[in-house]
């Protein structure tokens, strides 16, 4: 697995490093181990201090050609060879081509006497032989400890070990030094009191009937570190550390748009899809499709030429591949091409450390674009919450870095609120689907809705989702003042819509018609209305006429009898209306 | 085989006559190193009269056999015959610790 190194310029001032090449140990201590100084590494029996300390040896030879000379007080070369070998070391090849040099030490406390004053020279002549023999870069010695109680007196092995560390510090080899945990102090004989320089602890604990091993640097002189607690695990390549913290939120970031498989589905998420590099969660009841929808992903992704890597932790991939070919989706071909993988195993095979750290292995050995995670929650009971977001932030944090998109389903428990079931790991997702199902009318029914999807437009709406023999169908679901409709209420609600709507439709052109005959009775109205209105107008106006002319007659009848009457009597008022009447009458 | 059994019954009277088979290992020429021998030869001189043989190691010219006898400490002496292998480190400047380390004393 390359993990990146970054820090390629480092100033001058910079403690030098020395590479562990154990996984993630190096990403902790920000390089490695103080090179050229002894660092003491100690932990309860168990936790894995003898492994941790041969593999820096051997990783330090094989990947940084830096010979070694493991002092073994505890364990004989061959019980050590025996144990190194299961994590896939070959100590003895790398002894006889002398890279290696194993020294066991062996102290029986019954055959030893003192008698006057010595010094550990001994000691210093073994290693210092080992050490010229094979021109070693680095030191192991495991454990020191065991001297306290091979040797009677403790205050001359106390100036000794200090001139020990004094005296490695000088060869300019990088030593790592195991120690047991004390009750109180670090170590039981307060080794760290010697050793100053980076001290690493290794804890063994079992949370839940689950046991986890963790690591802690406690100190590193003049150098940053993580100081948090790092879970790591013993697999069969040795330790891989898993820090979460120390990968930071800096990934590249794809702006690129990945399609679903299922073109409503890319609809709904503006139109394209998932951004690639993303994390999607996909959860739903049990039956909701979870799996359809992951495997129509893998699909649409297998076909584009991608490499899919499908982690199971339910089915067996010929199951699957079964499963899904009944709803139209071939996903065997894409297993003959290789483009698509499967992982299958069950999730109580073994913890939630070592179900990471051969995921992360098969990843690394696949390298796939997507890989698809299924179901996430069965891995999650393995471990504690705590441990599992951990595991799940690491799981993103690492597939992020590679631009990798990952899809996981997630199983919630019917009648329990989805989002809040969720919460641990909904805001490490960049998107969200969720799958539910409905009950009524005898039938249950499948929706689907985007819940979130982060950076891009998305579709609101819930829409029921169909599964048939030829796959997912999307439709749009009714929404009433009932709830969500689906299934054959949906198609009820549906008739009863259209002849809802036809009856309007009817109803629409009756009122139209009715409106149009009112119109035209208006009309008919206002035209005999105004016919009416017409002749009325008519007539007076005769009438008028004749009123006009006879006023006239009867004027000149009475003034010309006027004239007649009055002749004889005023003479001034005769010639005025004389005058008068002869305008008139003219 | 019965010759065999002949032998080691004939041999076994003769068992605490038998030589000592000494090893001391030092360090170069240090006080320490030449105060441990001087020690011992005076304590053999003492107590194993005619019947010992001292091979003094410098790990100094070699170093790789220490990992034989299992040193640790210098200097050291090994009672390599008679059997079992005793070790005892120091100067040896006590002498009661030296005779109880060789069982030639039982301790307290």
């Amino acid at each position: 697995m390359k993990t990146k190194r970054p820090k390629p310029t480092t100033p001058a001032t910079r403690l030098p490093k020395c590479p562990t090449g154990i996984q993630g140990l190096d990403e902790i201590t920000g390089g490695g181990l103080p090179r050229g100084r002894p660092t003491l590494v100690c932990g309860g029996a168990g936790c894995g201090k003898t492994l941790l300390a041969a593999e820096f040896l051997v990783r330090g030879t094989v990947q940084f050609g830096e010979p070694g000379v493991f002092m073994a007080f505890e364990e004989t070369e061959k019980e050590l060879t025996a144990n190194v070998a299961s994590l896939g070391f070959d100590l003895t090849g790398l002894i006889r081509r002398k890279k290696i040099v194993v020294d066991y030490v062996h102290i029986e406390r019954s055959e030893f006497h003192e008698s006057g004053e010595y010094d550990l020279e001994g000691l210093f002549v073994r290693l210092g032989h080992a050490i010229d023999s094979i021109g070693a870069k680095r030191v192991v010695l495991d454990t020191l400890e065991v001297l306290f109680a091979s040797l009677p007196n403790e205050a001359i092995l106390r100036s000794e070990l200090r001139r020990l560390f004094r005296w490695l510090k000088e060869k300019g080899v990088t030593a790592v030094i195991t120690a047991e945990r004390g009750r109180e102090s670090l170590t039981r004989h307060g080794l760290e009191e010697y050793v100053s320089d980076c001290v690493i602890l290794l804890d063994h604990r079992v949370n839940d009937q689950i046991a986890t091993r963790h690591l802690r640097v406690v100190k590193y002189r003049g150098a940053l570190h993580g100081t948090n607690e790092f879970p790591f695990l013993i697999g069969d390549e040795g330790i891989s550390v898993l820090p979460i913290t120390s990968l930071s939120l800096n990934h590249k970031i794809s702006g690129e748009r990945i399609a679903t498989g299922i073109p409503r589905l890319d609809a709904m998420l503006g139109g394209k899809g998932f951004f690639r590099g993303s994390s999607i969660l996909l959860t739903g009841t049990p039956g909701t499709g979870k799996t359809i929808v992951a495997a129509n992903f893998a699909q649409a992704a297998a076909r584009r030429g991608e490499r899919v890597l499908f982690f199971s932790f339910e089915e067996s991939p010929d199951q699957i591949i079964r499963n899904m070919h009944s709803i139209g989706l071939r996903l065997d071909p894409l297993v003959k091409r290789d483009l698509l993988r499967f992982h299958s195993a069950r999730p109580s095979l073994y913890g939630l450390e070592m179900h990471l750290a051969t995921m992360f292995k098969e990843i690394a050995t696949f390298q796939p674009q997507v890989v698809i995670i299924d179901p996430i929650t069965s891995l999650m009971d393995s471990g504690t919450d705590s441990e599992s977001k951990g595991m799940v932030t690491r799981l993103i944090d690492y597939l992020k870095g590679g631009q990798v998109t990952s899809l996981f389903t997630s199983l919630t428990q019917g009648g329990h609120s989805l989002q809040q079931s969720e919460m641990a790991m909904s805001s490490l997702m960049d998107s969200w689907l969720l799958l539910q199902d409905f009950e009524g009318n005898g039938e249950r029914n499948r929706v689907f809705y985007v819940l979130k999807a982060r950076g891009m437009a998305h579709s609101n709406q819930i829409r029921e989702f169909l599964i048939s023999d030829r796959g997912i169908d999307i439709v749009d679901a009714y929404i009433g003042a009932s709830g969500v409709l689906t299934g054959s209420a949906r198609a009820a609600q549906g008739a009863l819509e259209k002849a809802a709507v036809l009856a309007s439709q009817q109803e629409a052109a009756r009122l139209k018609r009715e409106v149009e005959r009112k119109r035209a009775a208006i009309e008919r109205q206002i035209s005999g209305l105004r016919s009416d209105y017409e002749s009325e107008s008519a007539e007076l106006r005769r009438i008028a006429d004749q009123v006009g002319t006879s006023t006239l007659m009867l004027t000149t009848e009475q003034a010309a009898s006027g004239i007649l009457r009055q002749a004889d009597t005023k003479v001034a008022a005769n010639r005025r209306v004389n005058h008068r009447n002869g305008k008139a009458s003219v | 085989m019965k010759t065999k059994t002949v032998k080691r019954r004939a041999a076994a009277p003769r068992q605490p006559a038998k030589r000592w088979q000494l090893r001391l290992y030092v360090m170069d020429t240090t006080p320490k190193s030449q105060t441990a021998f001087a020690n011992l030869k005076k304590f053999c001189e003492t107590h194993l009269k005619g019947r010992y043989r001292i091979t003094v190691i410098d790990l100094m010219k070699q170093p790789h056999l220490a990992k034989g006898d299992q040193i640790l400490a210098i200097p050291t002496v090994v009672r390599k015959l008679p059997k079992p292998v005793r070790n005892i480190i120091g100067t040896l400047s006590d002498t009661e610790h030296l005779l109880v380390g060789l069982d030639l004393r039982a301790a307290g």
